[in-house]
């Protein structure tokens, strides 16, 4: 062995990898779970990993959203393609669990099976409104059927669908997704095949809004700030940051709050006395799910997808 | 239960396992993982890897956990460009093991990871 790596073994120290150390370090901690939003720390794990899990959780996590859209009429302004994007990016309240994958190797009509595709049907057709008010402007008085919106995709359950589905038919997560405006005479037909799909493939299938983690901010005050100017370095943080004890100096209360504004830093009193810094392996994720499945169940899906590629490429032959 | 009863019951059995067989054969995936023969050291202590259809996601995961073997020197990944699908990865190691050795153990220890972070996860979400 040479010098060299004997130094750099020494500099490892206790980098070694120990699946017992790890677990008595790793602290994970939910501190709010929301209907849609949820927030946990992550505590005592590497940058590669969190970003791992977050990079997973975007575009990895498999979920249920429109992809085939069959046009039977459409004699609306908008455009067949448009009206199809549109519907593919309605958030669908589908557990990905209940379906499987497509298989694409099979010919068009042997695809889809109640196994694997859910359809939703979308049948409007705009007309007068004939007890509308003479004066009235407001299309949705004047005609049936002005607004389009996601909640008038209705579920076509199919075979045995309607047993399974029974306690949770499919509807948009949000039903007040506009998705299109009609005037008399004109009306939309047509048949949305809902299939699972990775946000890889596209961001219609992404279970998440949004899944971002940040690093806990570290305050450290390196001589005391009292008084008047204790007052004043109060105000450079958000509020519940820094507080002012019984003895007039101010101090971290609560360093999760911040929001890493560098204000401080433009104030000449506060020059060298304090020190803005970043817990380099304490991480703060924030997940915003999309509305079909919870933000507990994205993430722990992400760590078991993680954990899956892993086992595939270590199952996998090494070819030449 | 006469012995002519049983005979058509055993061979029905075998052809089942035998279905199975051929099903995960042709479950494995070949093509994932290539040695790379021109960046690769003859007794195997350094070799570089190209792995079809990952990322930075389990390229820097793997990358990170790997070095943290005692016995890697250098282990690096790279994305040759962002149009194909590749990753290659760089093993090395000091000698005392194969850089396919230091890959499965980096594997391994990656599960373990997500074993852990997992049963810490799901216990937490009990206690709420």
């Amino acid at each position: 062995m040479s010098v060299d790596s004997t130094i750099l073994n020494i500099s490892q120290g206790d980098n070694i990898w120990d699946a017992n150390k790890f677990r008595e370090n790793l602290e994970i901690n939910i501190s709010k779970v929301g209907e849609r939003e949820t927030n946990l720390d992550l505590i005592n794990v590497d940058t590669s990993i969190a970003n791992a899990l977050r990079r997973i959780m975007i575009s990895e996590v498999p979920s249920v959203a429109a992809e085939y859209i069959y046009i039977l009429n459409n004699t609306s302004v908008i455009q067949d393609e448009v009206i199809a994007q549109r519907i593919g990016l309605i958030p669908l309240k589908v557990d990905p669990d209940r379906l499987t994958w497509l298989n694409n190797d099979l010919p068009e009509d042997e695809k889809f099976t109640d196994e694997n595709t859910i359809v939703l049907s979308l049948n409007v057709k705009c007309t007068r409104n004939l007890d509308a008010p003479k004066d009235c402007t407001d299309p949705s008085i004047l005609y049936h059927n002005a607004h389009i919106y996601a909640r008038d995709l209705k579920f076509e359950p199919q075979g045995k669908q309607e047993e399974t589905f029974a306690d949770s038919p499919v509807v948009s997560a949000d039903p007040d997704i506009l998705i299109a405006k009609l005037r008399p005479g004109q009306e939309i037909s047509l048949r949305a095949h809902c299939i699972l799909g990775i946000g890889a493939d596209h961001a219609k299938f992404s279970p998440v809004c949004t899944a971002s983690y940040r690093l806990m901010p570290k305050i450290i005050i390196t001589e005391k700030i009292k008084g008047e100017s204790a007052k004043r370095f109060q105000k450079c943080f958000p509020p519940g940051v820094i507080d002012i004890n019984e003895n007039d100096e101010a101090y971290v209360k609560d360093a999760r709050k911040d929001t890493m504004t560098r204000e401080v830093l433009r104030h000449e009193e506060f020059q060298d006395k304090v020190k803005l810094d970043r817990v380099r392996n304490h991480f703060i994720f924030n997940i915003e799910t999309v509305g079909a499945m919870s933000a507990e169940e994205i993430f722990l899906k992400s760590v078991k997808i993680l954990k899956n590629k892993a086992e595939y490429l270590k199952n996998s032959p090494i070819s030449q | 239960m006469s012995s002519a009863e049983m005979k058509p019951n055993e061979v029905q059995e075998d052809t089942v396992i035998e279905e199975v067989d051929v099903e995960m054969e042709s479950t494995v995936d070949e093509d994932k993982i290539k040695i790379l023969p021109q960046a690769t050291s003859e007794d195997g202590t350094c070799a570089s890897f190209q792995i079809m259809d990952e990322d930075h996601t389990l390229g820097n995961a793997l990358r990170y956990i790997i070095m943290k073997n005692p016995e890697v020197e250098f282990c690096g990944y790279s994305i040759p460009h962002p149009s194909e699908n590749l990753l290659n990865l760089r093993i090395q190691t000091y000698g005392s093991t194969t850089a396919v050795e230091a890959l499965q153990k980096g594997l391994g220890d990656l599960m373990d990871m997500c074993d852990v972070v997992e049963e810490k996860f799901t216990q937490r979400i009990k206690e709420l």
